[in-house]
């Protein structure tokens, strides 16, 4: 047993801190600290500046052009990441379709797909949800039918992340309707420009448009853009779904949201004294910081297995779902610290060029807490989740 | 022992309840929200017509209720309908420092109040103040001097300075009823007055800004704002037990508004889980969703009995007034979180759009532990109020 950092790892550490102090652009960490949100442009600007150095990519393998980090390198830069707030990058091309072309993809879709996702030139969305398909994802319905040298497609995607800035989308899609619906699945990359295709944003309650509904009205896709075999879309996806499960916990992001919680709380008056020293108050805090040491380690402990071979299990649902209500929590703290600051709508307490409305820190932080309510539904709600875990422990 | 609501109040309940279904829906609401002004002048009006305003007041004051339950009958129902408009502050807080401390002049302000014609705002919260009712920095000179005593009274100018936060319903106010110190420390009870502005009086500016739940607010700055003496609301020095009495009130009818958009996320989400299918079946049929489906039920009377013991003890002397009402808001502000997080769970994405009802409610819900301190501060002061 030991706790500690070998000193290559802490090496590793220093060259991260290192690189992002001089390259991550203060307009693009202020708009994740401040939680201003990040335009196209931004994500790409900041993608662009880690491909020039090699880290866009930490899962891909050296000859794909990824960073070909174990997995204690991969969590030490997303600490530090969180830590500088960085951005994240976006998963969709990189953690998800990124791994699914690699192991099950065609030559010619690697060779075509793969750079493209590094250069930036595709931004993908993952055609998953549908209306009546969320946590039963298995009962989609989109159909892809065979006319010829292409596939007709017809049906609905919801909660497509970011839709609005893409030009690829991957889909799951039914290619035959009269077996078990997890055996007439088919996995297929549709180009958004195709016509027919039509993306309608979904407004959240913070106001952000950061979903979309996509509609597909005989949608024609070449043969060739079918990934692996037809019917076989679902053990694909199930793939891509644990990638999409690497960094759950988000200890980073819990650290940085604490210790910025941290920051406003001592600054926040409560009673002519500061807020931080609030006993009550900071009973709380104790207690969301003493979970997330615990976590941290529990994170590394199956870090350090994954990064020996083994495959993690349902260790990474509990990681999620203990993962979301920590930093749901901090959510929360940070939302109350702020007192009646937390009631001015977000657009307009962080508005570009005016003061913000009280202190600078109070814009963002009740739209963080409705949005990050996201955290224990999207990717496998929490409930799915424990259904996982009880299902395998008990050997159901 | 009757928990029935008198025949007056069901008549009320009821009225409200089909004048809300019909035109306050989803839709109509979103729209005021987006609004430039944030309320309907139209649906004000109507409901001053349906008495929402004038049973908030006793005959005495001109109108017909007042009491606690009366609060809480008109503000379960707007809680229910996600309702925006500025009742509380409005009536509750304004026209209630009015009808407590206003001579019959101020008075007439109350008359136009009821009747739907006239908006008030309590500026009363500075950037620093947090939920701390007694600590107020604006200040007040009159006839170039400070200090209290009672030949101020008779001065001809008072000159006010200082900012107010988060001032709701700012804008729409035609006069804003301004604390300041007259006299004593920071946050002391004794030495804060009350003043009635005009609106657009000299050196008054706003900032308005809309707020995250409906409605809008604004940040107020009073530079040298200099008015006559009988813009003078109450004796000089005295303004903190109307205060306090004013935002028990108010309290009380957050506590009834939360207690109605709880009704509303839980009846929701039993619709929701009815009639949502995954798996080949409604979710509600799942255990795991069922029995937290019970709990929010659960919680839910528990936070009934709350608001009425809060109600019920309204008229009673502060200190037992005071204790029931920490009690009801740290029980309403724990319940309030588990209702809206839940339902939202439980409903999943769709509860996360601006366009489903439960977004709404849910804010209403989380956002009303920010006015008039949320649900850790009302434990601190149950717990000192405990120990006198």
């Amino acid at each position: 047993m030991d706790l500690s950092y070998t000193p290559e790892e802490e090496a590793f550490r220093e060259e991260v801190r290192g690189f992002l102090a001089e390259n991550l652009p203060k307009e693009i960490s202020d708009a994740i600290k401040y939680g201003t949100g990040l335009g196209k442009d931004g994500y790409l600007r900041w993608q662009a500046i880690l491909n020039e150095k090699g880290w866009l990519a930490p899962n891909w393998p050296a000859e794909y052009g990824g960073a070909e980090w174990n997995a204690v390198q991969k969590h030490i830069y997303e600490e530090e990441a969180a830590a500088a707030h960085a951005p994240r990058t976006v998963a969709f091309g990189l953690a998800m379709l990124g791994p699914v072309l690699m192991q099950f993809g065609s030559q010619a879709q690697k060779d075509y797909y793969l750079p493209r996702i590094l250069s930036g030139e595709d931004w993908w969305c993952q055609g998953y949800s549908e209306p009546g398909a969320g946590s039963d994802l298995a009962s989609l319905k989109t159909r892809a039918v065979r006319d010829g040298d292409h596939y007709v497609v017809n049906g609905q995607k919801t909660w497509t992340t970011l839709g609005q800035h893409a030009n690829k989308i991957f889909c799951l899609v039914r290619t035959d309707p009269d077996v078990k619906q997890q055996e007439g699945i088919s996995f297929l990359l549709i180009d958004m420009d195709t016509p027919g295709i039509e993306v309608r944003p979904i407004i959240l309650l913070d106001g952000t448009p950061e979903v979309n509904e996509v509609f597909f009205d005989n949608v024609r896709v070449p043969v060739e853009n079918l990934v692996g075999e037809e019917n076989k879309g679902w053990t694909y996806a199930k793939y891509l779904l644990t990638h999409e499960r690497t960094n759950i916990a988000g200890v980073g992001y819990s650290r940085a949201g604490l210790e910025s919680l941290k920051r406003i709380a001592r600054i926040e008056q409560s009673g002519g004294r500061p807020l931080i020293e609030n006993p009550h108050f900071a009973a709380r805090l104790a207690k969301v910081e003493i979970d997330l040491m615990a976590m941290a380690t529990t994170n590394l402990r199956i870090i350090s297995r994954a990064a020996a071979g083994q495959a993690p299990g349902v260790e990474s649902s509990m990681l999620k779902v203990k993962g979301t209500i920590i930093r749901q929590e901090i959510n929360d703290l940070t939302r109350r610290a702020v007192g009646p600051y937390a009631m001015p709508f977000a657009s307009e307490a962080v508005a570009g060029d005016n003061d913000p409305i009280g202190p600078d820190y109070a814009g963002p932080v009740t739209s963080q807490y409705f949005n990050n309510r996201k955290l224990s539904i999207f990717g496998g709600s929490n409930e799915i989740q424990r259904g996982i875990i009880s299902k395998v422990k008990m050997g159901g | 022992m009757n928990f029935e609501l008198t025949e007056e109040r069901q008549m009320l309940q009821d009225t409200l309840r089909r004048y809300l279904s019909d035109r306050y829906t989803t839709a109509t609401r979103n729209a005021i929200i987006d609004s430039d002004t944030g309320m309907s002048d139209e649906i004000w009006t109507e409901l001053a017509e349906l008495g929402v305003i004038g049973a908030l007041f006793t005959e005495e004051q001109g109108g017909f209720g007042g009491a606690g339950f009366d609060i809480t009958t008109v503000f379960e129902e707007l809680g229910r309908a996600g309702v925006v408009e500025p009742f509380l502050d409005t009536a509750i807080l304004g026209g209630g420092l009015i009808a407590a401390l206003g001579d019959d002049t101020q008075k007439q302000l109350l008359d136009e109040v009821i009747a739907g014609g006239a908006h008030l705002a309590l500026a009363h919260g500075e950037p620093t103040s947090r939920y701390d009712l007694s600590r107020v920095e604006t200040t007040v000179v009159q006839n170039g001097t400070t200090g209290g005593g009672a030949d101020v009274q008779n001065g001809e100018n008072i000159v006010l300075n200082g900012r107010k936060a988060v001032v709701v319903n700012a804008e729409a106010a035609g006069h804003l009823i301004v604390s300041a110190r007259e006299s004593g420390a920071a946050d002391d009870p004794a030495g804060i007055s009350l003043f009635l502005v005009p609106a657009g009086t000299p050196g008054l500016s706003l900032r308005g800004y809309p707020l995250f739940s409906g409605g809008r607010a604004a940040e107020v700055t009073l530079d040298n704002v200099t008015l006559p003496a009988s813009a003078r609301l109450g004796l000089a020095n005295k303004g903190f037990a109307a205060l306090a009495d004013v935002v028990a009130r108010a309290d009380v009818a957050l506590v009834a508004e939360v207690m109605g958009a709880m009704e509303t996320a839980t009846e929701l989400t039993r619709d929701y889980l009815m009639t949502r299918k995954q798996f080949g079946r409604p979710i509600g049929t799942f255990q795991a969703l069922a029995h937290r489906y019970s709990d929010l039920l659960i919680e839910l009377e528990q936070a009934r009995s709350a608001v009425i013991n809060a109600a019920g003890h309204l008229d009673k002397p502060s200190e037992i007034r005071d204790l029931q009402v920490s009690a009801a808001r740290n029980l309403i502000g724990r319940v309030g979180r588990h209702v809206a997080e839940e339902t939202i769970q439980m409903h999943g994405g769709i509860a996360m759009t601006q366009e489903y009802e439960l977004a709404h409610i849910a804010k209403r819900i989380t956002l009303a532990d920010h006015r008039f301190g949320d649900t850790d501060y009302h434990l601190e002061r149950f717990i000192d109020l405990s120990a006198a």
